[in-house]
């Protein structure tokens, strides 16, 4: 079948090859690991012992090499036009960047303020910010189904089932 | 019948209000993520893994065992009324559930599907009582050299079968090892790829690599793509079956449950391959051949039995060698380690209650899910509703929420974040996602049994290769990797011979 598949893609692209050349920060991303992994290889000690012959260092040296190989291979792909499992139907569309920044900003803020304010505030502020970015525009509503949520999970789960969930300046009050 | 008498004792564990109860959510659960488009069970486990520390280990596995097979269910009605796989595994199911749906045909679709799925789920399941004890008495026997070569095979294959672009199979396997190389090093205690963050000296959670790849990933995916449109859901009427529907339903559920067990029981099986023979083989064998590809109903029985039993074809190399062959045998893999339980042919001894009240479970879980499914369905599709902002800003804070509880610190947020954006560039240039979960968990144990094999020749190299079950491995392996090149070579010469032929 996959065979079958890549000959249809390449039939159907011969007479007008539109490459998708956006993966190639793909294979730079690859190369990149590649290199971060053999120079923190390369720092080991090599030593073996009786009960560890190899030691620590071949696994990730031999990793790097393989991430170079796919990373070269991955990039001849793309330039043979290759694409991905959905066939480059992605390849041209329009990305909405501003709205994965404010996601992005949304998720820093609560790793940000975790500790300092608590679950149930920092929590509750995702889910606010987090539904305004996508797109709500029910602004109480949306805050109020934090705040619930923000106490249920931390009653619920930080009290009942023991898990790790910081009170912060609520410490106290909750 | 010792495995007999265990499954009993399975099912006296299992049948008191209170595992009742969690199978009953568990199966809830499931049926609600293999609904919504975008989520899957590999997801909800996932999420709800850090949620399930608090648990019993026994109550944690019967509740994932329920959303495993839940999630099922609920993918082939998604598949059936919003023309959209909820699940990778529904795919074949909305090429003539869709078509029933828009004919007013579907509450049939869906009866035949709730009912095929309870039928092949009970087969399959029946069979993994069965076939699990003998690969677990194969098991036993083999070693260290033995069991690299069968994670070897796991590896390859899952990054070269699935999927239609190998190169990119591979890169997702590569980075998923590089992922499950960070941390100390376990026999020399080396601190490796860590560049000094103390924080990664513990290496990286594979909840926070899970949760972070699928639910931050889907929901950046959402957010860079919030303008494309919504889906229209068809009404459904009563979910029920005519008599000439039974008639032509019986016979695909049947071969369905045949075809997709073994598919799913090997690794890289999977369950798309299934489905779309059970697909295949029902058009030919039908005698209401001019239906298909306008909704005729053996094309949606079949298919849904085929996923359903490779979904409990899963389990046995999951709970018999501890080999994971998707991904949410993945993360109830990692659940298993998180309990500080090995999967593989000991646990059938060591934790032999635990096993057969999963097992017991499955069981119950699927006949919870034939009652909740049939008469409920109109109220489940009422979930599909929700707006999406609401859904996803759900899923973040879950996620977050589960992956600061891993270990306590805001640390594994900036790593969910990080690994939120490789899933997303992933959807982006469609690498699949599979290879990189299955490497985080598969290297290191790789690793180990490697390291393993080594000392026991005392570093001599051949000492990786081991007895006759490797070289046969490796044969497999050899064969899967080289198969491109076959087929390049075809072409080529099919190629050569079309100038002469013109």
């Amino acid at each position: 079948m996959t065979v079958e598949s890549e000959a249809a893609v390449e039939e159907t692209e011969a007479p007008e090859p539109k490459r998708d050349l956006a993966q190639l920060w793909v294979c730079g991303f690859l190369a990149v690991l590649g290199i971060l992994v053999i120079v923190d290889a390369s720092r080991l000690g090599g030593f073996s012992a009786s009960n560890d012959p190899i030691g620590p260092k071949p696994v990730p040296i031999l990793l790097g090499v393989l991430l170079f190989a796919v990373a070269a291979l991955y990039a001849l792909d793309v330039l043979r036009g290759g694409h991905g499992e959905d066939e480059g139907k992605h390849a041209g569309d329009h990305y909405d960047w501003k709205t994965i920044g404010l996601l992005c900003a949304v998720f820093i803020a609560n790793a940000l303020l975790i500790d300092w304010l608590g679950w149930v505030i920092s929590g509750s502020l995702l889910f606010w910010g987090a539904a305004i970015v996508l797109g709500s525009r029910r602004y109480f509503l949306a805050l109020a189904a934090g705040v619930v949520l923000g106490l249920a999970t931390f009653y619920g789960f930080a009290i009942g089932l023991g898990l790790g969930l910081p009170a912060g300046i609520l410490q106290g009050i909750l | 019948m010792d495995n007999l008498n265990s499954l009993l004792d399975g099912f006296a564990a299992i049948l008191t209000p209170g595992n009742l109860l969690i199978a009953l959510i568990g199966v809830t659960i499931g049926t609600a993520v293999g609904m919504l488009p975008g989520l899957g069970t590999a997801m909800a486990i996932a999420l709800l893994l850090p949620i399930t520390y608090g648990m019993e280990p026994t109550q944690a596995f019967i509740m994932f065992g329920g959303i495993f097979y839940g999630g099922m269910y609920g993918g082939s009605t998604t598949a059936i009324l919003l023309n959209t796989p909820g699940q990778s595994s529904s795919v074949v199911t909305v090429l003539e559930g869709f078509k029933m749906a828009k004919n007013g045909r579907g509450g049939q679709a869906l009866a035949t599907a709730a009912i095929g799925s309870f039928v092949a789920g009970t087969i399959a399941t029946i069979a993994l009582v069965f076939v699990t004890p003998i690969t677990v008495d194969f098991a036993i026997g083999l070693g260290a050299p033995e069991y690299f070569a069968i994670m070897m095979l796991a590896l390859v294959a899952t990054a070269s079968v699935l999927g239609s672009s190998r190169i990119r199979g591979f890169a997702s396997l590569l980075v998923g090892l590089v992922i499950g190389t960070i941390g100390i090093d376990a026999v020399t205690g080396q601190q490796r790829l860590t560049y000094g963050v103390p924080e990664l000296a513990n290496g990286i959670d594979i909840v926070v690599v899970a949760v972070g790849a699928f639910a931050v990933g889907e929901a950046l995916w959402t957010a860079a793509r919030r303008k494309n449109g919504g889906d229209e859901i068809i009404p459904v009427g009563r979910v029920w079956m005519g008599k000439s529907d039974w008639r032509r339903s019986w016979g695909p559920w049947l071969r369905g449950s045949a075809l997709g067990f073994p598919f799913g029981a090997v690794p890289a099986g999977g369950a798309e391959v299934p489905t779309f023979l059970s697909y295949v083989t029902e058009r030919r064998l039908s005698k209401h051949k001019k239906e298909f590809g306008n909704g005729a109903i053996e094309g949606v029985a079949g298919p849904e039995a085929a996923n359903n039993a490779s979904a409990a074809g899963t389990l046995v190399p999951m709970l018999a060698l501890g080999l994971p062959c998707n991904a949410t045998a993945a993360v109830m893999l990692a659940a298993f380690q998180t309990y500080g339980i090995q999967p593989g042919p000991l646990l059938f001894e060591k934790e032999s209650a635990l096993v057969w009240t999963l097992i017991a479970g499955l069981f119950v879980g699927n006949a919870m899910l034939l009652v909740l499914n049939m008469p409920l369905i109109p109220m489940w599709v009422k979930l599909l509703r929700i707006p999406k902002p609401y859904l996803f800003a759900g899923i973040l804070f879950f996620a977050s929420m589960g992956a600061y509880a891993t270990s306590g610190q805001a640390f594994e947020l900036y790593i969910l974040i990080v690994l939120g954006l490789i899933g997303l560039a992933m959807r982006r240039f469609g690498i699949p996602m599979l290879p990189m979960i299955v490497g985080v968990i598969l290297g290191p144990m790789a690793e180990r049994q490697a390291r393993m094999s080594l000392q026991l020749s005392g570093g001599d190299l051949s000492g990786l290769i081991g007895g006759p079950v490797s070289w046969t491995v490796y044969a497999i392996v050899a064969v899967i990797a080289l198969w491109p090149l076959v087929s390049l070579v075809r072409r080529r010469a099919t190629r050569e011979k079309e100038p002469v032929a013109a």
